[in-house]
């Protein structure tokens, strides 16, 4: 018997603010274990936290987009237990009246069609801090402690380990686009619960969830939510119960094992903090965070679909960072022709930042030279293939491409006189293929190209070479 | 040098009548010879009498010095002063020596006070009696069979001792102004907000408040003037301006309207404490004051509304008392049992049953009912003082329904305890001012204190009625024998 996963997501978010959520302490990751600390983070007797302000606006810029209602009013409130990584025994957090509530963002399916996911709340909280067990000790590491984090709850609105993903990829993207955090699954800035269940049919009632934790990349999430789903439907077919408990991931074997039941779960105790006063917003702050918002993907595709007449494919690739819509804009700037920019800019740029590791504005490249290159082409002046030794020549020395054309003697040739002499002695040198090709086997074509190519050392126009061979052979 | 005023310590240093460092040999001399009896300092400042000699040199430099340089005071064990221990006269704090400085006390020192040191309390502030200290069981400088009362007991006996010039305390629901009513002292819980209270260790945060607990009512409004100031390092401390209070002791009361509610009269008041308090109530009356009979109906719910509010607090806030930072750990093999066995050494009876208590209305099922329940009747309790507010301009009542009672007398009766408080700790509940001061003698010769309770940062009035009162009765501040 088959079944429907029903999935929502948990995803925690570290903000990439300057300071901590309750103090100054720096917030910055990877320093030496217990540098980034003060009383106030941790937890000694006497302190009081003090909210930082961009903690508010980071998570009104993130409800924003996400099209959440932003609560004039909101509350903190305590989580209550016990963990050596939380040194005050109680986590600060929200819980009922959350910053932010009722968004949702549109994700894109396989088939084209899109999916709206709901967001049931943001809420704001501080981070606890880490762990390191080593052999025989456990090491306790309070830097991460007060660092911020906004708790984003989807709707139980995904129906798929691949929804799943696109619904992450998307929400990592959007919080890119208004700059609240780097969004780095692997430096654990955003983490990912997923509560799974499954059930016969769309229409029946929901299943007992489980709830699976540490899922610490997008493609584990894929597969944590795959062996779920697996596990609960074996469980079902042979007859037995799913019971509502916490799983944790193994990345390693990538299974997920019970963590703890429904009847040992932490009651929390939570309650208003006593410290801390409501967080209440005016109009005016949250119109100022309007008036700032960036264009956010869907808009951003949508627009260079119809202004610049890119393809959905293309659009998607462009707006998936905001750094590429940006740097291929301002090279469309520089030379207006959009679909042969986006071609270079998926093409060999990125091949260039997989190979680097960097960012697409630090690859090289400039929008503005990658535009030059476009532009020699398109005036005939290179063809591809020198253009792609332009692209590696000012990537490296970060000349201007029209300059290492005229350096390097690279100017295409389209004499023809020139190039029917060159294509009479490649049709001389391969008598055979001559022959072949004379009688039908057009494949050949790409072959003689080629030769044409190398003869020319690659300057041959090919706009110019394909009627002369045609001309010669016929 | 006993029996002098801040004002009259501080001209008599400019004078250079005598030395700081005098000044303060002279009340760690009284320290050694008392404090063996009344056990109110948890510790005692090494340093004290090198930081006053620098002072007195500054003096003699002619340096331009803060109005109270030189004079030396001491802190109630759970306010911190920088790298001096801080226990709240717990086990689970021994050794903790906060590396930080507290507001209040930083604002003392920058008006140029010295911390002489640390005074005892009730563990974390829970008790009325301090007795559950875990070491210094501080006793009534008037008969030392009987309690200071709490949790400021210290605080409040070192001042009727003479063992300090003030002391500031903390005021929970009642911690400063009980103590202050039974050593026959002064002290005022400032209005929730007024104080800044980082650096207060927290019992419950949304009705702790520091307060100055001094021998007379110009040395408090002098103190509450110090430290009465917005710190933005406390959420809830309130961004108005600072005041100067010695301009209220004006002597002139006339007018002014006093309510009088009948529902802090009720049945458990001691009679002679209702005589003292109704003398106070009559001296107001010879000086012009209107005097009011007002009703506050929900009083009768203070206790049990406060005593779930405070613990459900306290059980968060002492969380952190975990074993694994700072402070008291027990040997154990695991984690749990370090947690369980740490916090089952480390704090005393009275701590673990407000904690387990606290633990309780916070949990699931019993939230509602109890938690949220005491916070609907905390809102009307409040209401209860708005509307008094609306008729009078104070409210007068006594501060402790008894003298001070002996040791160990109601120790094993956490009930009978917690009633001590039920005359201060609504106003707690509000978040309003209140001052206790001496009223005079009960049957038994020890102090009867008279509590006056006003509106939100309106301790401007409650100084101006303490001081007209205390220059018409002239009682005596300090047990003749100590003199």
């Amino acid at each position: 018997m088959s079944y429907e996963p029903v999935i929502g997501l948990e995803v925690h978010v570290q903000m990439s603010t300057e300071s901590k959520i309750f103090c100054t302490c720096s917030n910055k990751f990877g320093s030496d274990p217990n540098t980034n600390v003060c009383p106030v983070c941790l937890g000694m007797p006497g302190v009081l936290p003090v909210l930082n302000e961009k903690v508010v606006e980071y998570t009104v810029k993130a409800g924003l987009a996400l099209n959440c209602q932003i609560r004039t009013k909101s509350v903190f409130a305590r989580k209550n237990y016990f963990y050596p990584d939380l040194p005050k025994a109680y986590q600060i957090s929200q819980y009922e009246l959350p910053i932010c509530e009722h968004g949702y963002i549109d994700i894109e399916l396989e088939d084209g069609t899109q999916k709206r996911i709901g967001i049931t709340r943001i809420h704001i909280e501080e981070d606890a801090g880490k762990l390191n067990h080593e052999a025989g000790c456990s090491l306790v590491d309070l830097n991460r402690t007060g660092t911020p984090l906004m708790e984003i709850v989807s709707e139980p609105d995904l129906r798929s380990a691949e929804e799943a993903k696109a619904y992450l990829t998307k929400l990592k993207t959007i919080l890119e686009y208004v700059e609240v955090s780097d969004c780095n699954m692997e430096e654990g800035s955003m983490r990912c619960d997923a509560n799974v269940s499954i059930r016969p049919d769309s229409n029946a009632p929901f299943g007992t969830r489980a709830e699976i934790k540490n899922v610490n990349s997008f493609r584990n999430v894929e597969r944590a939510i795959k062996y779920e789903q697996k596990r609960q439907e074996k469980v079902l077919n042979e007859g037995g119960k799913i019971v509502q408990e916490t799983r944790l991931f193994n990345a390693d074997t990538g299974i997920t094992a019970s963590m703890r039941g429904k009847e040992d779960a932490h009651d929390y105790r939570y309650f208003p903090d006593p410290d801390l006063v409501p967080i209440v917003l005016e109009d005016k702050f949250i119109d100022g965070i309007k008036a700032w918002m960036p264009e956010l993907p869907d808009a951003k595709r949508a627009r260079f679909m119809s202004e610049y007449g890119l393809s959905g494919i293309d659009a998607d690739f462009l707006v998936s960072a905001k750094s590429y819509g940006a740097y291929f804009e301002q090279a469309v700037k520089s030379h207006y022709n959009p679909k042969a920019v986006c071609n270079w800019v998926m093409g060999e740029l990125m091949r260039r930042l997989n190979d680097k590791q960097c960012t697409i504005f630090e690859a090289g490249v400039s929008p503005e030279n990658l535009a030059e290159i476009v532009k020699l082409i398109d005036e005939g002046k290179i063809s591809g293939n020198i253009a792609k030794q332009v692209f590696d020549e000012t990537a490296e020395t970060g000349k201007k491409p029209s300059d290492i054309v005229a350096e390097k003697g690279l100017v295409q040739n389209s004499n023809e006189d020139e190039l029917e002499a060159i294509v009479k002695q490649v049709l001389d040198a391969n008598p055979a293929e001559t022959e072949r090709y004379k009688n039908g086997e057009t494949k050949l074509q790409g072959f003689f190209m080629g030769q044409i190519m190398k003869a020319s050392k690659g300057k041959a126009n090919p706009a110019v070479v394909a009627p002369l061979l045609k001309k010669l052979t016929s | 040098m006993l029996g002098k005023t801040l004002k009259q310590l501080s001209e008599s240093l400019s004078k250079k009548e005598f030395s700081s460092a005098e000044l303060t040999q002279f009340y760690l001399d009284r320290i050694n010879r008392y404090d063996g009896e009344i056990c109110a300092y948890n510790y005692i400042n090494e340093k004290v009498i090198e930081q006053a000699k620098a002072v007195d040199e500054k003096r003699a430099k002619g340096e331009t010095l803060p109005v109270y340089a030189g004079i030396p005071m001491a802190l109630k064990d759970l306010i911190i002063q920088k790298d001096m221990p801080a226990t709240c006269s717990s086990k689970i704090l021994e050794g903790f020596v906060p590396p930080f400085q507290g507001t209040a006390a930083q604002l003392l020192e920058d008006a140029g006070f010295l911390c002489l040191g640390k005074l005892s309390m009730d563990e974390f502030a829970m008790g009325s009696s301090n007795e559950t200290a875990f070491r210094k069981k501080t006793r009534n400088p008037w008969d030392t069979t009987k309690v200071p009362g709490g949790s400021s007991g210290g605080s409040a006996a070192s001042v009727a001792a003479g063992l300090t010039t003030f002391a500031l305390g903390s005021d929970t629901g009642g911690s400063i102004r009980q103590p202050a009513s039974l050593c026959g002292i002064t002290g005022m819980k400032p209005t929730y907000g007024r104080v800044s209270r980082f650096g207060l260790i927290a019992f419950a945060s949304s009705l702790d408040q520091i307060g100055p607990m001094t021998s007379n009512i110009s040395d408090n409004a002098a103190v509450l003037s110090v430290i009465g100031k917005y710190d933005k390092k406390d959420s809830t401390s309130l961004n108005i301006a600072q005041d100067d209070y010695s301009k209220y002791l004006t002597g002139d009361v006339k007018g002014m309207k006093i309510g009088v509610p009948k529902e802090y009269f009720a049945e458990g008041i001691a009679a002679d404490v209702r005589e003292c308090v109704n003398n106070a109530i009559k001296a107001y009356e010879g000086m012009g004051c209107e005097i009011i009979e007002i009703s506050m109906p929900h009083t009768e719910y203070a206790v049990a509304t406060y005593y779930i509010i405070a613990t459900a607090e306290a059980s968060s806030n002492l969380g952190r008392y975990d074993g694994i930072r700072f402070g008291y750990r027990a040997d154990a093999d695991n984690l749990k049992d370090m947690f369980y066995e740490s916090r089952s050494q480390g704090f005393g009876d009275e701590v673990k049953r407000r904690i387990m208590l606290g633990t309780y209305v916070l949990s699931a099922g019993y939230y509602d009912a109890y938690y949220i329940k005491a916070q609907k009747v905390r809102t009307l309790i409040k209401q209860d003082f708005v509307n008094a507010f609306e008729k009078v301009d104070a409210i007068i009542c006594p501060t402790s329904p008894t003298t001070a009672f002996k040791a160990g007398e109601k120790m094993s009766d956490p009930l009978q305890m917690y009633l001590s408080d039920i005359n201060t700790i609504s106003l707690n509940l509000y978040g309003g001012c209140g001052l206790s001061m001496p009223c005079g003698f009960g049957a038994d010769g020890m102090p009867v204190g008279v509590q006056l309770l006003g509106k939100y940062f309106d301790e401007g009035r409650l100084y101006n009625l303490a001081y007209a009162f205390e220059q018409q009765a002239k009682l005596p501040t300090m047990p003749e024998k100590l003199k």
